[in-house]
């Protein structure tokens, strides 16, 4: 046994803070998780940043610039363990759009002078570049789940956290369907659990802001989403919003466009 | 001749990622940039093509910290478009979403991000090894502000319940009631939080601004208003929200990291908490009003560092007004009015935590997004921020390095720059030929 505190490091690269705003909205175990670890790289939070290497690595947001390719490498050379969280590091997030486009479009579009801007083409999980030992869903994640996937790691043991669908928590909380009682279409059969079905909660489909389950049956789904009126434009910007490039969505995507084609 | 740099490397204690360069010669500040080096996620862009429903779950990913702020400007610009607008108990619920908004983002920069700098720590968690009692007060003001959020919108960061003409469901009175009984105690903490911030040893610095924000007519502007613009004492100018364009002009500065935004043809506005404060102090809640009064803060506060004392009378007047329609609240008897969609225009504008936060949105013939622009207030403050770091630095060159980075980086944090907001229009490479 080391006697010291495991170090935990907070890293942000194309994202919008939300995630690790998560740690920080942990307003009753912020204080007790900070008593267990030693913050040693929270730039947010800290303005004091200790060197690597860290225990643990949090990486928020997506890879889109060259810059942003060497530092998680850098990262990853400095942690033991890396974990990601939310849909951005573990999914590309809603940035990933502009692999549907052209980005120097893109950037003509929002800068006057986009020959400015370094960015690539694509906006990447940080798996796609660099191993990942844990990806932590959710636009943003759950922050029981946070909590979990931090005192997994600190224990050395597998975070327990569940790849079935949203379905299964709308019964577990008692809810109506929503696609049956309301005929609102609702991705919560395709969508990986862990909100604890806020949307259908709240009288509205799931967006899928958690992404894929484990084995969704989207060519069903379409059928049913287009039964209740949905055109093909929609049932292909449902899919492509914040986990647009996993390969579920993608495809569940371009079926629906070619089912579209067909009719 | 002598040459000095002064760089900063990774801001700390803010929102999203830039730095700070500082070029002097001979004694004289020759160049200053407050650089973003977040990556460029392209919004305005990516909104085209979307269906007018989708704006406002797609702009809150801009920013973790305030996507309700996001969530409300996008709804108004695009109710706007459709002529469609919400009125009675239903605003009543988005100004509860957002007080909610106002709590939880100015606890968090107060307590953990700014105060540490009053204190002499690194970060609200090593404070927390001395006076655990104080961020455990603020770590409950802050949860309060979330709670109040998710009653409401079902989770405090990217809320679910929003929607274009109001919400999917509205919340039953009983519902809301934990979280009035936890605002409850959050005003006593606000009250005290006032008094505390008022008690920190501020440098003597006033900067001449000059400030916009958002006035309605009863209320301390925070979902909507006009724009107006003075300094605190004089005369306000003022145009309604969808005249924007005609008065705010952002602008490309050759070799420089940034757009500037110039509001009449002149850069270096300040829009935020001192903005605020300055134009409608007067329209606080009659508590609120009574702490800025005792916390010594005058009709108008000049002085960047004194930031921290308005945000904790935002925060008191936001926990008092929340308490007052929660006190008042009946369901109301539909989540939203209908909006349907329409070829045309729309403008929407709204306080968030930082400051103005102005949206547009142009709609085509089938109803979808066919143009979009977003105003952040970071944007519109980056350059008075070099401003006042210009006037901190000046008779200071001679400091250490990294006394002078020090200095720098709590005169930015005095106005809580959301960088990661601010970042998908501004530019961060500089082109140095």
């Amino acid at each position: 046994m080391v006697d010291r505190a495991p170090r935990l490091a907070v890293w942000k690269f194309a994202s919008c803070d939300g995630c690790q705003l998560t740690f920080l909205d942990c307003e009753d175990e912020l204080l007790s998780v900070a008593a267990r670890v030693e913050i040693a790289y929270f730039l947010e939070a800290s303005s004091a940043p200790g060197p690597g290497p860290y225990d643990l690595s949090l990486v928020e947001g997506s890879i889109t610039t060259p810059e942003d390719l060497e530092r998680i490498r850098h990262v990853r050379r400095v942690s033991k363990r890396l974990v990601t969280i939310g849909a951005c590091a573990t999914a590309g997030g809603i940035q990933a759009l502009r692999d549907f486009a052209d980005v120097k479009e893109f950037a003509a579009v929002v800068y006057a002078r986009p020959d400015y801007i370094a960015t690539l083409d694509r906006s990447t999980p940080v798996a796609a570049h660099v191993p990942v030992d844990f990806e932590l869903r959710g636009c943003p994640p759950d922050r029981h789940q946070l909590l979990e996937v931090i005192s997994a790691f600190l224990a050395g043991r597998r975070p327990v956290v569940p790849a079935h669908s949203v379905c299964v928590e709308c019964k577990a909380r008692g809810n109506a369907c929503v696609m049956v009682a309301h005929g609102t279409p609702c991705l919560g059969p395709v969508t990986q659990a862990g909100c604890g079905a806020l949307c259908p909660t709240f009288n509205r489909g799931c967006y899928g802001c958690f992404g894929p389950m484990e084995s969704p049956n989207h060519a069903s789904l379409n059928h049913w989403m287009r039964g209740l009126g949905m055109s093909t434009p929609e049932l292909v910007r449902i899919y492509r919003t914040y986990h647009a490039t996993t390969e579920p969505f993608r495809r569940a995507a371009e079926e629906a466009q070619e089912s579209g084609e067909e009719e | 001749m002598t040459h000095k740099t002064v760089r900063i490397g990774a801001l700390t204690r803010v929102e999203g990622e830039g730095a700070l360069v500082v070029h002097a010669r001979d004694g004289r500040i020759t160049g200053l940039e407050l650089r973003i080096y977040e990556p460029p996620r392209f919004f305005e862009a990516m909104l085209r093509g979307r269906g007018h429903t989708e704006p406002p779950d797609i702009t809150a990913r801009i920013c973790g910290i305030c996507p309700v702020a996001y969530q409300m400007s996008a709804c108004q610009a695009i109710e706007a478009a459709c002529g469609a607008e919400v009125t009675g108990p239903l605003r009543d619920l988005r100004l509860l979403l957002y007080y909610g908004e106002w709590i939880e983002s100015h606890a968090l920069h107060v307590y953990l991000l700014h105060a540490p700098d009053f204190l002499g720590y690194d970060s609200g968690v090593a404070m927390a090894a001395d006076r655990r009692d104080l961020v455990e007060r603020g770590l409950e003001l802050k949860k309060a502000g979330n709670e109040l959020i998710t009653a409401i919108g079902g989770r405090p960061i990217h809320p679910v319940n929003v929607k274009v003409g109001g919400f999917y469901r509205v919340p039953a009175r009983r519902e809301l009631a934990p979280a009035a009984e936890r605002l409850r105690r959050a005003r006593d903490h606000a009250l005290a939080t006032v008094a505390w911030v008022a008690g920190f040893d501020f440098p003597d610095v006033e900067h001449d601004y000059r400030f916009l924000a958002l006035r309605h007519p009863g209320e301390y502007a925070i979902l909507s208003g006009t724009v107006v613009t003075g300094d605190g004492y004089g005369p306000v100018s003022g145009f309604e929200v969808a005249r924007w364009p005609d008065h705010v002009i952002e602008e490309q500065v050759p070799h420089s990291t940034a757009l500037h935004a110039r509001l009449d043809g002149a850069t270096g506005y300040l829009t935020g908490p001192l903005a605020r404060y300055a134009l409608n102090s007067a329209r606080l809640s009659p508590l609120a009003r009574e702490a800025a009064a005792a916390a010594g803060l005058g009709r108008v506060c000049r002085n960047p560092y004194r930031g921290i004392v308005v945000r904790a009378v935002e925060i008191l007047h936001a926990c008092d007004e929340a308490l007052r329609l929660l006190d008042g609240y009946a369901e109301p008897e539909r989540p939203c009015v209908p909006v349907e969609p329409r070829p045309g225009v729309g403008h929407g504008a709204s306080e968030a935590p930082r400051g103005t936060l102005y949206h547009r949105y142009r709609l085509d013939d089938g109803g979808l997004v066919a143009e979009a622009d977003i105003v952040p207030p970071t944007a519109q403050n980056q350059a008075r921020i070099e401003a006042d770091l210009r006037d901190l630095l000046a008779p200071r060159l001679t400091l250490p390095e990294d006394e002078l980075a020090g200095l720098c980086e709590k005169a930015i944090r005095n106005h809580d720059p959301c960088i990661s907001c601010s970042a998908h229009f501004l530019d961060f490479r500089v082109n140095r030929g």
